[in-house]
């Protein structure tokens, strides 16, 4: 009796976990291309708000390079350099490094480099810092990650990059440090990995 | 035993708000009232969820048996949050961007299981949705007031990134009621989420004694 009635339960239990999945599987199913392509077009307008439409005639879709560095740029994974050319000239490499010592886990950055090592801008892609507190860092919620535009490594020295409670120049949020330190040293390894590697970058383009 | 409508939405409002009186889903409403609008997103999506489980909850209440009732609502309401989420992300790119990352919160909300199993399973259909309707509008009246203070209290506005929900022409909603307003940093740390939650529930509980 006892058997007959789990079994019962297990498929019935089976039943609704084939349902459940089902449901997740078939919205995936018809939302799979939508979602690509929203994420396409709003990665595009990221991507043309650091290097500007007008100083590249190619197309970065195409025109990417994987590397992969752990010290540098934050991850065991190769991560994606999108590469801006002008009539074959490199202009600015997009770096999407990741700073992996956020407050709750890794924080997916984009980062605009021009060819000569000057910062085009920041952008935070994504992230699981507190909202309202830490999240600042989302050019949506602040100016903050507009700072960073304009450096390089030779306007700043290796000290100048940090928070200003650390000696820094850049500033920190009210009640989250932890936050735009990672954010800060991420775009300064991720500057030292550029200078290191630039021809590199540029190499083979496809 | 017959509930009537009526009361099902004096309980969701007032007598038995999720936020103020259950006191279930903390973890969001304490994480993310830091802004009025902050708590409206959360407070909106966790409504939307709360009718679609508690609906689907009253459909199978006949067919699931009592052993093994509580994992299949579970697995009804992630199958329901993980849809939901992609499609939000696929059909309304813009407020997924805003709301996104509050929809995985409501996993972690206590209401939605809660409600599924005091209330949903029990009770038909419709009373079923209005309950989820009226006990989703009673969590988010808790979380925008908490937020609404905060906001007030720490940053001297109210509605501000209104255009993150609304939309670039929302901007105009964003009220500054303190000028040059240096800010009170304790509203918006977790430690002024419980003091202003204690003194919404200590007001709610001023109100009863009153009426």
């Amino acid at each position: 009796m006892l058997v007959k009635k789990m079994i019962q339960m297990a498929i019935l239990l089976a039943f609704f976990a084939i349902l459940g999945g089902g449901l997740v599987a078939f919205t995936f199913q018809i939302t799979y291309e939508q979602i690509k392509a929203n994420e396409r077009a709003a990665l595009l307008q990221t991507l043309s708000s650091l290097v500007p439409r007008d100083q590249y005639d190619n197309d970065l879709f195409e025109d990417i390079h994987y590397m992969r560095n752990e010290t540098l740029l934050g991850s065991d994974k190769p991560i994606v350099i999108y590469r801006a050319r002008k009539q074959g000239q490199p202009v600015a490499a997009v770096l999407n490094s990741v700073a992996p010592n956020g407050y709750n886990g890794a924080i997916n950055l984009l980062i605009g480099i021009s060819y000569e090592g000057v910062l085009m801008g920041v952008r935070v892609v994504s992230h699981q810092e507190t909202p309202g507190l830490s999240d600042s860092i989302d050019e949506r919620r602040s100016d903050w990650i507009l700072g960073f535009n304009g450096h390089s490594l030779q306007n700043l020295e290796e000290k100048d990059w940090r928070v200003k409670r650390d000696g820094g120049v850049f500033d920190q949020f009210t009640g989250a440090t932890i936050t735009p330190r990672a954010v800060v040293s991420a775009v300064y390894n991720t500057l030292q990995f550029f200078q290191q590697h630039r021809d590199e970058i540029f190499l083979n383009a496809n | 035993m017959q509930v009537r409508y009526i009361d099902i939405i004096r309980e969701g409002l007032w007598i038995n708000n999720p936020g103020l009186v259950q006191l279930l889903g903390l973890c969001p409403l304490l994480a993310v009232t830091g802004t009025l609008i902050n708590g409206l997103g959360l407070g909106i999506a966790t409504t939307l969820i709360l009718i679609a489980s508690n609906t689907t909850v009253s459909l199978i209440r006949n067919i699931v048996p009592t052993d093994i009732r509580l994992p299949v609502f579970v697995l009804v309401i992630a199958s329901f949050v993980t849809a939901v989420e992609m499609l939000v992300k696929a059909f309304y790119y813009d407020l997924y961007l805003s709301l996104g990352i509050f929809i995985p919160l409501i996993v972690t909300n206590c209401i939605v299981i809660g409600r599924a199993e005091a209330f949903a399973s029990k009770q038909p259909m419709d009373k079923a949705f209005l309950d989820g309707l009226m006990m989703g509008i009673g969590f988010t009246l808790a979380l925008t007031l908490l937020g609404g203070i905060r906001e007030l209290l720490g940053h001297g506005t109210l509605f501000i990134q209104a255009d993150l929900m609304f939309g670039q022409t929302a901007q105009w909603m964003t009220i500054t009621l303190f000028e040059n307003y240096r800010g009170f940093l304790l509203a918006i740390l977790p430690p002024g989420a419980f003091f202003g939650l204690g003194l919404l529930i200590a007001f709610k509980n001023f109100m009863d004694k009153q009426i």
